[in-house]
């Protein structure tokens, strides 16, 4: 392994992709996402990759839609109201059955919003990434190293399951500063040798591919989608992953993703020293969401408390995943404001009183 | 004398297309001109939203079928990861010149090394008929049925003279295939655009002034004559710019 560095989350994130093998990145300026462009446009004509900026969120996502159709690894990142843009091209993607990575660098909204983190595309990451029947990986690190430890895996698993992956990061992620360490590896970029499916010229070697999404017979439509969900229970009993802590004696399990799960664990382990029985179970993989993780971690736990940088959008999958068994309150903030420790520890002593 | 045949590139299937559509003519063209520079196994297509949405049948070379107006878009993704295949987009008049004008404009404008094939018929065919960026002042669509009124619906876009004015843009010709002396002068641009592309010489696009006569309500023989009477006053035909960029 190298020396640890200092980086920046979003530049760590881009390095991380380069190691993976992303030979194009497609992207479009948007705050708090911007280093990602910024660093790759240095960085990736120098290892004979491809930096292009687009003339929008939508065409990005478009070229991403063509290289990736011609097997090559490509990315695209950016922030909350352009990644709405960019669902009309997921869903093609997803439609098409093609890899790639998407990041969301979350920021406050609806419309513009703000350009503080936020966590309020949960739900639709999680849930409505684009028209129609279709599922994206979506990632939720907690740390730098964490975001680039997961670049890796969401390029290698949209491949096997020739599916979109999302790493779903905020502003605080992005923004922050810490160690990182990347492996020796020589950057391998990706071809398209393993994919004998890609559009990249036949060579008048094999018959054409052909890369699509319509299909006009609704049985074979509905055929295809089927199929596509068969993949998505293999994804979900193999790739649903969460971690947590202190839950086996807790009475309360918190539960908070990304760099909220940070400051939730500060909340918990400060609960701990005053004695009090509460753990903290972090959902790593938001899509498949750790179900099997959850209900374990909640077994013996008196109640559950969400924590989330939204008005309260992963708590509905949290409930779902204990089939409401038990109470499952809510702490959250929104719009850019980043929940305290000390307040997260407030709505934990307040849950414990209710006991 | 060479025998006439079907060219390789285009496949030897039955087509959706409506008797005297003039879609069928470009995709021979388009695949003749892949047989003679013998390009098919490096060449990728890009095929619209709107009546050639299912061109991916029809040619034998590798298609990827793209959202309504982004086939630039796509097209630019596959040239930058292969910069030394040939990439054409075919692209109808509502998916190239209303939804797709951002990604046309800036395709052409980054000098993108990719050939637009796009087809005028002043409509959009495949959803009945409604106006296009390009139906003409008073014509009568489903969605203009008092005739388009450019005091209300605007003037219909002249997709050339605006291209030529870029300065990525290595070709911009208007052909029509009316008739065989027409059908010759369009491959001949056809061609001329996977050339500029074969040398990374910049944008190339053909608009071919075509018919649609189901949504017309006109006959096949009628539909061509339209394309002379009323067509080709409004989009004049003729090289708007060529040569090479880079």
């Amino acid at each position: 392994m190298a020396e640890k560095s200092l980086m920046k989350g979003n530049e760590a994130l881009a390095e991380a992709a380069l190691r993976a093998g992303c030979k194009c990145f497609f992207g479009y300026p948007i705050t708090p996402q911007t280093e990602i462009s910024a660093y790759l446009s240095k960085r990736m004509p120098k290892v004979g990759g491809t930096f292009l900026q687009a003339e929008s969120e939508v065409a990005a996502i478009n070229m991403v839609y063509g290289c990736a159709s011609s097997g090559i690894r490509c990315m695209t990142s950016s922030s909350s109201p352009g990644i709405s843009l960019k669902t009309e091209g997921i869903s093609y993607i997803a439609g098409a059955d093609l890899p790639c990575v998407v990041i969301n660098v979350q920021r406050g909204g609806p419309g513009l919003g703000g350009i503080q983190p936020s966590q309020a595309d949960y739900w639709q990451v999680t849930h409505a990434l684009g028209h129609g029947d279709f599922h994206a990986l979506v990632f939720a690190p907690a740390s730098v190293q964490e975001m680039v430890d997961t670049v890796t895996k969401a390029f290698d698993l949209a491949d096997e399951f020739r599916m979109p992956a999302v790493i779903l990061a905020d502003g605080l992620l992005g923004q922050m500063m810490e160690p990182v360490q990347f492996d020796d590896a020589e950057i391998v970029l990706s071809d398209a040798s393993k994919k004998p499916w890609a559009a990249n010229g036949h060579q008048n070697k094999r018959k054409h591919n052909i890369i699509n999404s319509l299909y006009l017979q609704p049985d074979q439509l509905e055929d295809k989608v089927a199929e596509r969900f068969k993949r998505y229970e293999k994804v979900k009993a193999e790739h649903s992953e969460a971690v947590a802590d202190y839950c086996d004696d807790a009475d309360t399990v918190v539960v908070a993703y990304g760099s909220t799960a940070r400051l939730a664990k500060s909340a918990v382990e400060a609960a701990r020293k005053e004695g009090m029985k509460v753990g903290i179970i972090r959902p790593v993989t938001l899509w498949p969401f750790p179900v099997k993780q959850i209900q374990k971690a909640c077994e013996n736990a008196k109640n559950v408390l969400v924590v989330e940088m939204s008005m309260g959008q992963m708590i509905d999958d949290v409930k779902l995943a204990i089939n409401c068994s038990k109470p499952v309150e809510f702490y959250g903030r929104t719009g850019g404001v980043i929940p305290k420790p000390a307040e997260i520890l407030a709505k934990i002593k307040e849950m414990g009183g209710k006991n | 004398m060479p025998e006439f045949k079907r060219p390789h590139a285009l496949a030897d299937v039955t087509t959706h297309y409506c008797p005297g559509c003039t879609h069928g003519i470009v995709h021979r063209i388009v695949s003749e001109v892949i047989d003679e520079m013998g390009i098919e196994g490096d060449t990728v297509g890009i095929c619209p939203v709107g009546c050639s949405v299912m061109a991916y049948d029809y040619f034998e070379c590798d298609m990827i079928e793209a959202a309504h107006g982004r086939a630039p878009a796509v097209a630019t993704g596959v040239k930058r990861a292969n910069p030394d295949k040939f990439v054409f987009t075919y692209q109808g008049d509502g998916d190239l010149a209303a939804i797709g004008t951002a990604e046309i404009v800036h395709a052409a404008t980054r000098g993108e090394n990719i050939t637009v094939i796009f087809i005028n018929n002043t409509t959009y065919g495949m959803t009945g008929g409604q106006m296009a960026p390009t139906t003409l002042p008073g014509q009568v669509t489903q969605t203009t049925p008092y005739g388009r009124n450019t005091s209300v619906e605007g003037f219909p876009v002249r997709v050339c003279e605006m291209l030529s004015q870029l300065s990525g843009v290595a070709l911009a010709e208007r052909v029509t295939v009316i008739d065989p002396k027409n059908i010759n002068i369009a491959k001949k641009a056809i061609r001329k655009g996977f050339e500029f592309q074969k040398n990374k010489q910049g944008f190339s696009i053909i608009e071919v002034l075509s018919t649609c006569p189901t949504n017309w309500g006109k006959t096949p023989i009628e539909a061509l004559q339209r394309v002379r009477d009323e067509m080709i006053p409004y989009y004049p035909l003729g090289v708007f710019k060529e040569g090479a960029v880079r």
